[in-house]
C-alpha cells in the first residue's frame, strides 16, 4: 500500500534486543501493528506460493482448459497439442445428431434427473428429522445416536457400494427383511412410473408419447421413473449422506435461541405450530445450504454406479458422470467426455441458481 | 384458553425438561428412543453383517443371508474368504501399501502447504492476497467431475500419469485445507507474533515455532480430514494410474473386484475387503470424532 514506508520498519525489529530500550519503546506505537503486517512484502508471497502454484496448475488451468478440450477431436491417448480442433461437433454428436452418442446421453440425463428428483428431498427431509429429534432436550445418549449416523458418510463410496450390492442381491438381506414378494433390485430396469401404470393396466404408451422422441428417446421413454436398480443406488446415497446433512442441521438448530422457542410455548403455540412457524423459518437458510449440496453432489454420482452397476441394468444407471469417464477412458473420445462435462456443469449451475430463487421467494423472510 | 393456561405451565417447566415425568413425558420419551434405534439400527447393521459375512462360508451366505452367526451345517466360522484377499486376481496387500502411500504423503503436503498459505493469508497483507483468497474460494465451488477430463489432460502433459507423483500431487493442493488453516491463524492472539518479533525471531521462525504448534488443534482437524478424504479418494486416483495395476489403491481395487469375479461372486471376499478398507476410518473416527465434527460445521460455515 505504501511501498516507501515498507522497508522502514524492518530494521528496528531485526536489531531488536533488551539492550536498547529506545527501540523498544518505538515498536509499541498505534502504527507498529501495520508495520509488522508490511513488512517484506514477498514474505506474503514465498509462504502462498507452493498452494498457488498447485491450485493453478490443477485446479485453474484445468477449469479453463475444460472448455477448450471440448472444441477438440481429442482421443485421451495422444497429447492434446496433437489433436484437432472440430468446433462444435462434440456438442453437436450429444446433441443433435442421431446416433448412439446422444441417446446414451438423454438417458444418462433422465436417470440423473430422476436420480436428483429422488435423493436430494430424501436425504433432506431424513437429515432434518433425525437431527430435530436429536436436538430433544429430554432425550439422552444422543452422543452414541449422532456417532451412529454420521459413521456411514466417514466411510469409503466404494467399500459401502459393495456392501449394498450385497444387500440388495435377489436372495440377499434387504428381500429378507422386507415383508414383500422378492425383488430382482440390481436386475431391474423397469421405470418406477411404468410399473406404477403398469399397475394400473397400462403397459404401452399411448401414440403421442411413443411416436415422438426428444434426443433420440420416446417421450415414453423419458417419462419412465428411475429404474428399480436406481431406486437400491437412491436409497443407497440416501442413507450414505443422510449423517452429514444431519450434522449440518444440528449446528443450525442449536443456533436458534431457547428463547424464542420459550416465547412461542408462552404465547400457546403447540409443539406443530412451532415446528412449521418457527423452527423451519429459522432454519431457511441451513436448508438452502443443504439442498445446495445435495443438488451439486447428486449431478456428479459416479463411484457407486462405477463400482455397483456399470451403468447396467438396460443403461438404467447410466449416468452423466458415470459417461464422462467411459468416453474419455474406454472409448477413448475426451473430446467428447469434455462437452458431457461442460453440458453438465451448465446443469448443475442451472439447478443451484433455481434452488436460490426458490428458496429465497417461498420464503417470507 | 384452558390450553394457554396448560402451556404456559410448561413454559415455567421448561428448563427442567430433561426431568420431566407423567405418563405423557414418558410416552413421548420412549417414541423418541424408538425412533433413534430404528435409525440406528438401519444405519449400523449393513456393517455389522457384512463383518458376519467375511467369516462365512460361501454356500452358507447362500442359505442364510441375514444370519450374524455362521451355521455350523455349512462349515461354521472360515477365513477362506479372507485368505482370498492375497491371490492372483486381488492383491489387497499391495493396494493396501498403495493407498498408506498416498494418504501419508498428501497429508504431509496438505499441511505444509496448507499452513504456510493460511497463515500468510491470514497475518500477512500484500498484493494479490485478495486475489488468492478470492481463488481459494472459486476453485472449491467447480464440482470435480467437471474437472476430471482437463486435469487428466494436464497430468498427461506434465508428463506423470502412472506415477506416484500423479496419484498425489493433484491431491496435495487442497483449497479447503488453506481456508481451514487460514481460519484458525486468525483466532490467534497478535500479541504473541508481536512478542516473537521483539525478541528477534524471523518471520518464518515466528510461524514456524511460536504459530503453528498453537494453531495444533487445526492442524489435527485437517490432517484427520485429509486422512479420511484421500484413504477414501476414488476418481482421481482411478484416472491417475489408469494403465498401472502396480499402483491401485485399496478403492480402486475394491471397485474392480465384482467384475474380477465375474457371475459367481465371493461375497465373503469382498465383504472382507470393504471392512478392511473401511477400519482404518474408522478407528480414526472414533478417536477423533469432534474433529469430523467441527469439520462439517466449518464447510457449513463457508457456505
Amino acid at each position: 500500500m505504501q511501498p516507501g514506508v515498507a522497508p522502514a520498519p524492518v530494521e528496528p525489529i531485526k536489531v531488536a534486543g533488551p539492550a536498547d530500550p529506545k527501540k523498544r519503546k518505538l515498536r509499541f506505537r498505534g502504527s507498529d501493528r501495520a508495520r509488522l503486517d508490511q513488512k517484506e512484502p514477498w514474505i506474503g508471497w514465498i509462504f502462498s506460493a507452493p498452494a498457488v502454484l498447485g491450485l493453478v496448475v490443477f485446479l485453474v488451468i484445468p477449469i479453463i482448459a475444460a472448455v477448450w478440450v471440448s472444441f477438440r477431436d481429442w482421443n485421451g491417448l495422444t497429447s492434446i497439442f496433437d489433436s484437432d480442433p472440430v468446433g462444435l461437433a462434440n456438442y453437436r454428436e450429444l446433441l443433435i445428431d442421431d446416433g448412439v452418442r446422444r441417446t446414451d446421453f438423454a438417458i444418462s440425463l433422465r436417470n440423473n434427473f430422476y436420480y436428483v428428483a429422488g435423493v436430494v428431498p430424501a436425504q433432506t427431509i431424513l437429515a432434518f428429522v433425525i437431527a430435530v429429534v436429536l436436538n430433544q432436550k429430554f432425550l439422552k445418549g444422543k452422543g452414541f445416536f449422532r456417532t451412529a449416523y454420521y459413521f456411514p458418510s466417514i466411510t469409503s463410496s466404494i467399500a459401502v457400494t459393495l456392501i449394498f450390492v450385497f444387500l440388495f442381491q435377489t436372495n440377499g438381506a434387504i428381500n429378507q427383511v422386507l415383508p414383500i414378494q422378492d425383488i430382482d433390485w440390481l436386475d431391474n430396469p423397469r421405470g418406477l412410473i411404468h410399473n406404477f401404470l403398469g399397475v394400473l393396466g397400462v403397459e404401452d404408451g399411448p401414440a403421442f408419447l411413443t411416436d415422438n422422441e426428444f434426443m433420440g428417446l420416446e417421450y415414453w421413454d423419458w417419462l419412465a421413473g428411475p429404474s428399480v436398480a436406481m431406486v437400491a443406488f437412491m436409497m443407497l446415497v440416501t442413507w450414505t449422506t443422510a449423517g452429514t446433512l444431519m450434522l449440518i442441521f444440528l449446528a443450525g438448530l442449536q443456533n436458534i435461541s431457547p428463547s424464542v422457542e420459550e416465547a412461542a410455548i408462552v404465547d400457546g403455540a403447540g409443539p406443530v405450530q412451532r415446528f412449521f412457524r418457527i423452527t423451519i423459518p429459522l432454519m431457511r437458510p441451513t436448508i438452502f445450504f443443504v439442498v445446495t449440496l445435495g443438488l451439486i453432489g447428486t449431478w456428479q454420482v459416479f463411484d457407486q454406479i462405477y463400482a455397483g452397476s456399470g451403468g447396467d441394468p438396460r443403461k438404467t444407471t447410466l449416468t452423466p458422470a458415470y459417461l464422462i469417464y467411459v468416453q474419455a477412458f474406454t472409448n477413448s473420445k475426451a473430446g467428447l467426455a469434455g462437452a458431457i462435462a461442460v453440458i453438465l456443469f451448465v446443469i448443475i449451475m442451472f439447478f443451484t441458481v433455481v434452488n436460490r430463487k426458490v428458496i429465497r421467494d417461498t420464503g417470507d423472510l | 384458553m384452558v390450553a394457554t393456561a396448560k402451556t404456559s405451565k410448561r413454559a415455567l417447566q421448561s428448563s427442567s425438561m430433561s426431568r420431566e415425568s407423567g405418563p405423557k413425558a414418558i410416552a413421548k420419551r420412549l417414541v423418541g428412543y424408538v425412533v433413534l434405534t430404528f435409525f440406528a439400527l438401519v444405519f449400523i447393521m449393513p456393517f455389522v453383517l457384512s463383518a458376519a459375512t467375511a467369516f462365512k462360508t460361501l454356500p452358507d451366505i447362500q442359505a442364510n443371508p441375514v444370519s450374524l452367526v455362521a451355521d455350523p451345517a455349512f462349515g461354521g466360522w472360515t477365513t477362506e474368504g479372507i485368505e482370498d484377499l492375497n491371490s492372483s486376481r486381488v492383491n489387497l496387500p499391495r493396494w493396501t501399501l498403495n493407498s498408506v502411500i498416498v494418504t501419508v504423503a498428501v497429508v504431509l503436503l496438505r499441511i505444509t502447504f496448507a499452513s504456510l498459505a493460511g497463515y500468510a493469508l491470514a497475518r500477512m497483507r500484500f498484493p494479490g492476497r485478495g486475489w488468492i483468497f478470492a481463488l481459494v474460494l472459486a476453485v472449491q465451488a467447480v464440482p470435480g467431475i467437471v474437472l476430471a477430463v482437463p486435469r487428466f489432460m494436464v497430468m498427461k502433459e506434465l508428463g506423470i500419469i502412472n506415477t506416484y507423483v500423479g496419484m498425489i500431487l493433484p491431491l496435495a493442493f487442497d483449497a479447503f485445507g488453506i481456508f481451514l488453516m487460514k481460519q484458525f491463524f486468525e483466532q490467534l492472539p497478535r500479541e504473541l507474533e508481536e512478542a516473537a518479533a521483539l525478541d528477534g525471531a524471523s518471520t518464518f521462525g515466528t510461524f514456524r515455532f511460536v504459530m503453528l504448534p498453537l494453531a495444533a488443534p487445526g492442524l489435527i482437524a485437517l490432517t484427520i480430514l485429509s486422512t479420511q478424504g484421500t484413504w477414501n479418494e476414488f476418481l482421481h486416483i482411478l484416472i491417475a494410474r489408469i494403465g498401472n495395476p502396480d499402483l491401485t489403491t485399496l478403492p480402486v481395487g475394491l471397485a474392480g473386484l465384482t467384475a474380477a469375479f465375474g457371475q459367481a461372486q465371493p461375497w465373503n471376499t469382498i465383504t472382507a475387503g470393504a471392512l478392511i478398507t473401511i477400519i482404518p476410518i474408522a478407528i480414526v473416527f472414533f478417536v477423533f470424532q469432534r474433529y469430523f465434527v467441527q469439520g462439517t460445521a466449518a464447510s457449513a460455515i463457508k457456505g
